[in-house]
C-alpha cells in the first residue's frame, strides 16, 4: 500500500512540472496577444515565397 | 435634404466604404478611390490577394492619406525608437492602429513577399503593434514606413515612445495570471488530497492521514504566501489609514484559516481547512481578473506627447532638417507641410495657411489665418505648407500646458460601497466572535477557542467580495460590446454617483462627418449642377468637397476651360465657357449679401446670382431621445467652444432652463467642472477634442467620444465609439442598476453568511461543512450577478 505514497508525490511533481511550464507560458507573454495565434494558424502556406522573382518587383523605393 | 441618387451604388472591393460602380475599377473590381485601388494593385502584383479572400472588405479607407516620413533619415530619431541593431539587421515594434481584423495579421506577417529585405514580422493584435525584422543594408526604416503607408497600415510614431501604462497592467495581468495558476494548482491537489478525510479513514490507514494532511499544509503555503499576499498588504494598508476596507476581514479569515489549520494538523486533532483557504483565495483571484478587463489597444492615459509629432522641419543653415520636437526653442523656424501638425504656439511668416483644428475644437473645417498672426499648437496644415516661428517651446504649449496643470489630483476619491460595507461587517464579526468566546468560556472554555476561531473563519467574506466584482465586470463586457470602453472597474462607481452631465458641443452632440447642406435660391437645373460640379471637383477645399457630394451630378460633361482657386474666398473657374465663381460673398461680388452666420458658400453662374450653399452641423443621432433619458435623473449643461447661433436649436433639444453657455475657452470648461464640483455635484463630461482634455480630466468621470476608437483621444475615464451614442441612455442606466445588483447579491451573500456564523457559534463547524458552504455562496453569487447583469442588458435592447 506504501506505494500509493509514490504514486501521490509523483503526480505532484509531474504536476509541478506543468505549473511550470505554464508560469514559462506567462513569463514569455504568451498570454499578452491570444487573439493573433488563433487565426494565424489558419494561414496556409506561411512564409513561402510562392513567387521568388515576383517579389520585390514592385517594391523598389 | 439631398438629391435622389442616381447611380448606382457598390461598396469599394478594398475598405467597404460605398462608391459609384465603374467609376474607378481595377479588375473589374469596383474601389472608392484611387488609393485603395493602388493597395489592391500592389497586393494583386505580389500575389497576396487572400487578404480579400479571409474577410470582406479588410482594407482601411484610403482616402485621407498623407504621412510622410522624412524624419526616419534622421539617425538619431531612427536609434531612438529601435529595439535592436547590429549594423545589418534591425528590430523595431511599430504602432499601427490600422490593425482590426484576421486580414491584417495576415497581410502583414507576409510583408517579406512584399519587400524582401524584410525578415520576419510579428502582429500583436490586442496591442496594435507590429515587431518587424529586416535586412537594414536592403531597407532603411524609412522605406519601411513608407511601404507600410503604402498598404494602407501607416505606423504612427510620436513622442511617447513606449506606453508605460501599457505595460504596468500588464505586468499586472501577468502577475495575476501566475498567482491564480498557482492557487488553482493547489487547490485541485488539497482537494484530491482532502477526499480521504471526509470519506472516513480508517485507523489502519493512519500514517497516510498524516501524511495528507501535512502536504495539504505544504500546498497552502505559496496560496497563502504568494497568492493570497495582496490581500494581507491591503488589509495592513488599511487598517494605518483607521478604516477596515473588505480585505481587512479576508485577511483575518486567511489568517485565522491557515494558524488553526497548521494547529489542528500539528496537534493531530483534525484535518484543517486547507480546502477552504485554498479555494477562497482562488474564487478571490478568479473575481480579480473578471474585474479587471483591460482595453490594451486603447490607451486612457494619454497626453500630447502622443499627440504630437516625433520631428519637424527646422531651418537649420539653409536647409530644412528634420529634428526631434521636444529640441525645438523659441525663434526656431520650422515648416510644416500638408496633414502635419504645429506642434508649439507659433507665429505664421507665410502669407496664409489653412489650419484644421478639427481634433482641437471638433470643428471639421480648416480655419484661415495670415502672415503674423499667433497660432496655437495642436492644428493640422491643410492644403500648401507654411512655414512658422516659434513662440514657446513644445511642453509650455497653450493645450499642453493644460494637461500639465496642477490640481487634478484633488478628484475626491469616495468610499466605495464595498467597503462601507465591511466597516460595519468587520466590527459585527469580531464583535460575533467575542462575545459567543466568551459565553463559550463559560459553558464549556475547552470550546472557547474553536468558536472563536470558527466565526472569524466561516464570516470570511468572500462572496461578499466577489459580488461587485462580477457585477462590475459584467457590466463592462457589456459596455464593451457596444463601444463604450472604461478606463476600470472603478468608472463604474464614479458613474452611479454622477448628478450633472456636461456635454461639449461640436464634435461631441453634432456629427463632424455628417453636414447638412441646403441650397437657397431658385434651383438649378441639371446642366448649371454639372457645370458647378466640374468646378468644384478640381477644388480641395472641404466646402467644395460638400457641395459636389450635395450636387451629385455627372462632372465629365463639360470640359474645364480655366480654373483658379483664391485660398480663403472661392473659386472661380470657366466651363465649356461659362464663368462658375463660388465663394465668400463679398469674393462674387456680392456684397450687399449679408454673410450668414453659417459656412455658407455662394454661386454665380455667369455673373448672374444663383443662390448660396449652407452648410450646417448637424446633430448626432437619436440625441433628443438620449437628452430626453438623460435628463431624468441628470442635470444637463452644455458648454461650447463656438458662438451661440446654434442656441434657438439646441433649447429645443434640451429641457426647459439648462444651462448654456458659448465662447468658451478650454480654460473656463475646466473651472466650470471645478465650481460644480465645490457645490457638491458629481459631474460627468463629454468631449471630444483637445479643447475638453482639461474639463475632462478633471471631472469624475470624462468620457471621450471619437469617430474612431483608434485614433488619438485625450486622457480620460471612457472613451466611446461615436456610433454607440444613440444607445448611451440605457447604458447609464444599465450602470445605475447595477448598484441594486450589487445591493441583492451582497444580500446573498451575507444570508450564507449568517447561516455559516450560527453553525461556528454554536461549535459544531466541521471542515466538510466549511468546505461546502464556502465555493457554494461564492458560486451562488457569482451566478446571480451575472445572471441579473445579462438579464438586465438584454431588456433595454443591449
Amino acid at each position: 500500500m506504501s506505494v500509493i505514497l509514490v504514486l501521490i508525490v509523483t503526480s505532484i511533481i509531474v504536476a509541478i512540472v506543468f505549473l511550470g511550464a505554464f508560469y514559462w507560458a506567462v513569463r514569455s507573454g504568451q498570454y499578452d496577444d491570444t487573439y493573433s495565434p488563433s487565426v494565424r494558424m489558419l494561414f496556409e502556406e506561411k512564409k513561402k515565397k510562392k513567387n521568388e522573382e515576383g517579389a520585390g518587383i514592385v517594391e523598389k523605393v | 435634404m439631398r438629391e435622389t441618387i442616381e447611380k448606382q451604388q457598390t461598396t469599394c472591393y478594398h475598405c467597404g466604404d460605398e462608391c459609384n460602380t465603374g467609376q474607378i475599377t481595377a479588375d473589374k473590381k469596383d474601389f472608392c478611390c484611387t488609393g485603395c485601388k493602388t493597395v489592391y494593385e500592389i497586393l494583386s502584383e505580389n500575389e497576396l490577394c487572400d487578404y480579400y479572400t479571409l474577410e470582406q472588405n479588410p482594407g482601411v479607407t484610403q482616402k485621407n492619406k498623407t504621412a510622410l516620413f522624412d524624419f526616419l533619415d534622421n539617425e538619431e530619431i531612427v536609434r531612438s525608437l529601435l529595439e535592436f541593431s547590429d549594423g545589418k539587421h534591425e528590430r523595431i515594434t511599430l504602432s499601427i492602429p490600422n490593425i482590426h481584423c484576421s486580414s491584417c495579421i495576415w497581410l502583414l506577417e507576409h510583408l517579406d513577399r512584399l519587400n524582401p529585405g524584410v525578415l520576419d514580422s510579428k502582429v500583436n493584435f490586442s496591442q496594435r503593434r507590429l515587431t518587424v525584422h529586416y535586412n537594414c543594408q536592403e531597407i532603411s526604416l524609412r522605406q519601411l514606413a513608407e511601404a507600410l503607408d503604402r498598404i494602407g497600415y501607416t505606423p504612427v510614431f510620436n513622442l511617447e515612445k513606449k506606453e508605460k501604462s501599457n505595460s504596468v497592467y500588464q505586468q499586472f495581468d501577468k502577475q495575476l495570471l501566475i498567482k491564480m495558476g498557482i492557487a488553482g494548482f493547489c487547490f485541485g491537489n488539497v482537494m484530491l488530497l482532502s477526499f480521504p478525510d471526509y470519506l472516513g479513514i480508517t485507523s489502519l490507514e493512519y500514517n497516510y492521514q498524516v501524511f495528507f494532511r501535512w502536504l495539504n499544509a505544504v500546498l497552502a503555503l505559496p496560496v497563502v504566501f504568494y497568492s493570497g499576499w495582496d490581500y494581507f498588504v491591503s488589509a495592513f494598508k488599511s487598517i494605518r489609514q483607521k478604516y477596515a476596507n473588505i480585505d481587512v476581514p479576508i485577511a483575518l479569515g486567511l489568517v485565522v484559516l491557515f494558524l488553526r489549520s497548521v494547529y489542528e494538523v500539528a496537534s493531530q486533532t483534525g484535518s484543517g481547512y486547507f480546502d477552504s483557504l485554498v479555494g477562497l483565495v482562488f474564487f478571490l483571484l478568479i473575481g480579480k481578473w473578471f474585474q479587471n478587463r483591460t482595453y490594451q489597444a486603447l490607451s486612457f492615459d494619454r497626453d500630447y506627447k502622443s499627440y504630437f509629432p516625433l520631428a519637424v522641419l527646422k531651418l537649420v543653415g539653409k536647409e530644412y532638417k528634420p529634428i526631434i520636437v521636444n529640441d525645438l526653442e523659441k525663434g526656431d523656424e520650422m515648416l510644416i507641410r500638408n496633414a502635419e501638425l504645429i506642434p508649439a504656439d507659433s507665429i505664421l511668416i507665410d502669407d496664409q495657411a489653412f489650419i484644421d483644428y478639427s481634433f482641437v475644437t471638433g470643428e471639421a473645417e480648416p480655419v484661415q489665418k495670415s502672415k503674423g498672426q499667433y497660432i496655437y499648437a495642436g492644428g493640422r496644415i491643410a492644403g500648401k505648407q507654411a512655414r512658422f516661428i516659434i513662440q514657446k517651446p513644445v511642453s509650455q504649449s497653450y493645450l499642453t500646458s493644460l494637461w500639465n496643470e496642477e490640481g487634478y489630483e484633488k478628484k475626491e476619491k469616495s468610499l466605495k460601497l464595498i467597503d462601507r460595507v465591511s466597516q460595519y461587517f468587520t466590527i459585527a464579526i469580531v464583535a460575533i466572535a467575542i462575545v459567543s468566546a466568551v459565553y463559550w468560556q463559560f459553558t464549556d472554555p475547552s470550546k472557547t477557542w474553536l468558536v472563536f476561531t470558527s466565526v472569524l473563519i466561516i464570516a470570511c467574506p468572500c462572496a461578499l467580495a466577489l459580488s461587485t466584482p462580477f457585477t462590475q465586470g459584467s457590466i463592462l463586457r457589456v459596455l464593451g460590446k457596444h463601444h463604450l470602453f472604461l478606463k476600470n472597474a472603478d468608472v463604474i462607481d464614479d458613474l452611479q454617483k454622477v448628478d450633472t452631465i456636461i456635454f461639449d458641443k461640436t464634435g461631441t452632440i453634432t456629427d463632424p462627418k455628417a453636414k447638412q447642406i441646403e441650397f437657397e435660391g431658385e434651383e438649378l437645373s441639371d446642366a448649371e449642377a454639372s457645370l458647378v460640379v466640374a468646378a468644384v471637383s478640381s477644388s480641395t477645399h472641404p466646402l467644395s468637397r460638400y457641395v459636389k457630394e450635395f450636387l451629385n451630378a455627372e462632372p465629365d460633361v463639360y470640359q474645364i476651360e480655366s480654373f483658379e482657386e483664391v485660398t480663403g474666398k472661392g473659386i472661380l473657374a470657366v466651363v465649356s465657357g461659362v464663368e462658375v465663381k463660388l465663394g465668400s460673398a463679398k469674393f462674387i461680388g456680392m456684397e450687399t449679401l449679408e454673410e450668414a452666420k453659417s459656412s455658407a458658400v455662394y454661386l454665380t453662374v455667369s455673373g448672374k446670382y444663383r443662390g448660396v450653399f449652407n452648410v450646417n452641423n448637424t446633430y448626432r443621432r437619436g440625441l433628443k431621445e438620449v437628452i430626453e433619458e438623460l435628463s431624468l435623473a441628470n442635470e444637463l449643461k452644455l458648454l461650447s467652444g463656438d458662438n451661440d447661433q446654434e442656441r434657438a436649436a439646441l433649447t429645443q433639444l434640451f429641457p426647459k432652463g439648462t444651462e448654456m453657455q458659448f465662447e468658451q475657452k478650454p480654460d473656463d470648461k475646466l473651472k466650470k467642472v471645478q465650481a460644480l464640483q465645490k457645490n457638491g455635484h458629481r459631474v460627468m463630461m463629454f468631449g471630444d477634442g483637445l479643447n475638453d482634455a482639461g474639463a475632462l480630466k478633471q471631472s469624475n468621470v470624462g468620457v471621450a467620444i471619437t469617430e474612431d476608437i483608434s485614433s488619438f483621444s485625450p486622457a480620460c475615464d471612457a472613451i466611446m465609439d461615436a456610433n454607440a451614442f444613440k444607445k448611451l441612455g440605457s447604458l447609464l442606466s444599465l450602470i445605475t442598476e447595477g448598484k441594486t445588483v450589487v445591493i441583492a447579491s451582497m444580500a446573498i451573500s451575507l444570508m450564507y453568511n449568517v447561516g455559516g456564523i450560527t453553525f461556528a457559534v454554536l461549535g459544531i463547524l466541521t471542515p466538510l461543512f466549511a468546505a461546502v458552504l464556502m465555493p457554494l455562496s461564492s458560486i451562488s453569487v457569482v451566478a446571480f450577478t451575472t445572471a441579473m447583469v445579462r438579464l438586465r442588458a438584454k431588456r433595454k435592447g443591449l
